[in-house]
């Protein structure tokens, strides 16, 4: 881990990876754009920031996308880092290509198959214990939305952890208030603010803006330890773009011609 | 059965430090504890929570460790279905999901407590395989293949346990994904596996007594199935006979039927399982099987 982050350098990142998103929406007739975007700083950071690259390739930590369908994000961050190819991209959702719309474990980079919601989180776990017990040194961080919370299984998971004794364990809450028909906050109304009911279940938990890549970086570079920790994102869906911001449609939609331009437009006029 | 589980995983274990077991707040007893006490690390209690148990197993399995998981069966398979479909089928990890206590055997217990139609509904997934041995030495075997050798996603079917030997003298050594002959006749071949084999030999001794030369067949491995075995079993008998504990679909009498249309098989074939109906009785498992219509008697008196 560095020591410091360049929350300018993230910023260009970000709105780079954005149009590089924007850029693919226009090749296919469907994408999870707008989650992908809500969680772009905290892939980011995670990426960039926290995960430790080994000599040889690779990481030594472990990053899973438990909201498989905002993998779109991760593809163009391994892009970057060159895991994954231009031609790999250019191929997404493609009968010859290797990349769909949610990661799988056989492709370079992903380190677990998601896409069904409630998963990750249990993996991520266990992945976390594994590294613990085999002395690696790895942390593990994963990625998980506000509507996987509704999942039974998800809170197995955050139930064990704790009691694993594990604090090599990372988990990013994408609290963007959004699930495909609206408002988490809507649909459970008394289930917010999550951060408090993560503590009382041993986990060391905090909540911050989700778009501040360095607020990230530093909440958990700054982690006391002896617990995993929970970092609640506030976020917003469709993050960058005016018209998708909040916007249940954009939950699964590729923009036409001009609204791509319209979005370019506004990611440049923000950098 | 329950016991030798536990004992084999346990000197499996010493040997592999990979081997885990993850439970579901059912133990398997026995070695078990010897197990826990010595490899603290590598026993986890979810707790009463299975899906995160398999997930955890998944987890555990991607970062090069082998797991086992482990409940009664409809708690190990039917509650996380989906969570081995994806976690463990869909990634192809070699974890093996312990089902204990399979079939009916926790009678009294009711529906809940049952897998009658657990080999279906693993055998549907794909990279799943599937073990269901028949007595303590057979579930050894199987044990030490799940720990040793296997390479990907298992079930391992499981009765409870006081289980008598019933291969000690079988014709064949345990090989996995072959059929293996307990006894060798030429007339008649009754195929089963699992504990209901006590079942199918007392079937086959009244059988031989009635001078009969009768072959015993246990099909421990449902998948992959032994195709070619099983052809060759109903090539070689004028009259087979398959006996299971488990649904009429999906399970061996399905597989059976579609090898014996595939290889134009010219024998008899009669198959006994349980019903298709969650039955609402109660009393000792030979009284549920009776129920089911499972016993030596029924089947005799079927067979004419």
């Amino acid at each position: 881990m560095t020591n410091s982050f360049d929350r300018e350098a993230s910023k260009q990142r970000c709105g780079s990876y954005r149009k590089r998103i924007l850029e693919i929406s226009q090749q296919v007739q469907a994408l999870h754009m707008a989650s992908a975007f809500s969680c772009t700083e905290v892939v980011d950071t995670i990426y960039n920031g926290l995960m430790r690259p080994k000599d040889d390739g690779g990481f030594v930590d472990t990053f899973v996308m438990s909201k498989g369908h905002g993998c779109m994000i991760q593809y163009v961050i391994l892009e970057s880092l060159g895991t994954l190819s231009r031609n790999d991209m250019d191929r997404y959702c493609k009968a010859d290509g290797i990349l769909g719309c949610h990661p799988d474990v056989t492709n370079p980079g992903i380190e677990a198959s998601t896409g069904s919601l409630g998963h990750g989180l249990s993996m991520a776990v266990g992945m976390a214990y594994a590294e613990h017990i085999q002395n690696t040194g790895g942390i593990v961080h994963v990625v998980t939305s506000d509507g996987e919370l509704q999942e039974g299984s998800t809170w197995e998971a955050f139930m064990q952890a704790p009691a694993l004794g594990i604090d090599n364990l990372i988990a990013y809450i994408d609290n963007n208030d959004f699930q495909s028909l609206g408002r988490t906050s809507d649909t459970h109304p008394n289930f917010y603010p999550v951060g408090e009911k993560l503590a009382a279940f041993g986990w060391e938990a905090v909540e911050l803006d989700g778009h501040d890549a360095a607020a990230i970086y530093d909440a958990v570079s700054s982690r006391k330890g002896g617990k995993p920790m929970a970092i609640v994102c506030k976020t917003t869906k469709g993050k960058g773009v005016s018209y998708m911001e909040d916007v249940p449609i954009w939950h699964y939609r590729a923009p036409s011609p001009e609204e791509y331009q319209q979005a370019i437009d506004e990611i440049e006029a923000s950098l | 059965m329950r016991n030798a589980f536990a004992e084999t995983l346990y000197q499996s274990a010493k040997i592999d430090k990979r081997l885990s077991i993850v439970v579901a707040d059912i133990s398997p007893a026995g070695s078990i504890a010897k197990f826990h006490k010595e490899n603290p690390e590598r026993f986890i209690n979810v707790g009463v929570a299975e899906q995160t148990m398999i997930g955890i197993c998944a987890g555990m399995a991607l970062k090069g460790m082998r797991p086992f998981a482990y409940t009664i069966a409809p708690f190990t398979l039917y509650r996380p279905f989906e969570i081995i479909r994806d976690d463990l089928c869909y990634q192809n990890l070699a974890v093996t999901v312990v089902g204990m206590g399979s079939g009916v055997v926790y009678s009294n217990l009711g529906s809940t407590h049952h897998s009658q139609e657990d080999i279906a509904v693993a055998g549907a997934l794909p990279n799943m395989q599937i073990l269901a041995p028949c007595d303590p030495l057979e579930t050894e075997a199987a044990t030490r293949f799940c720990a040793m050798d296997n390479k990907g996603p298992m079930y391992l079917r499981l009765g409870k346990a006081g289980e008598p030997n019933l291969t000690e003298d079988a014709v064949d050594p345990f090989e996995f994904g072959k059929v293996r002959y307990l006894r060798k006749g030429t007339d008649v071949c009754i195929m089963s596996y699992g504990p209901i084999m006590k079942m199918a030999l007392e079937v086959a001794d009244r059988m031989t007594a009635g001078g009969a030369s009768v072959s015993v067949v246990n099909v421990h491995t449902l998948k992959p199935i032994d195709q070619e075995g099983i052809a060759k079993a109903l090539k070689d008998h004028k009259k087979v006979i398959t006996i299971e504990e488990h649904a009429p679909m999906g399970g061996l009498k399905a597989h059976a039927k579609q090898i014996a249309w595939d290889t134009k098989a010219e024998c008899d074939l009669h198959t006994f399982s349980l019903k298709d109906e969650y039955i609402h009785c109660y009393g000792s498992y030979e009284e549920i099987l009776a129920a089911h219509g499972l016993s030596a008697d029924i089947i005799i008196k079927a067979l004419g």
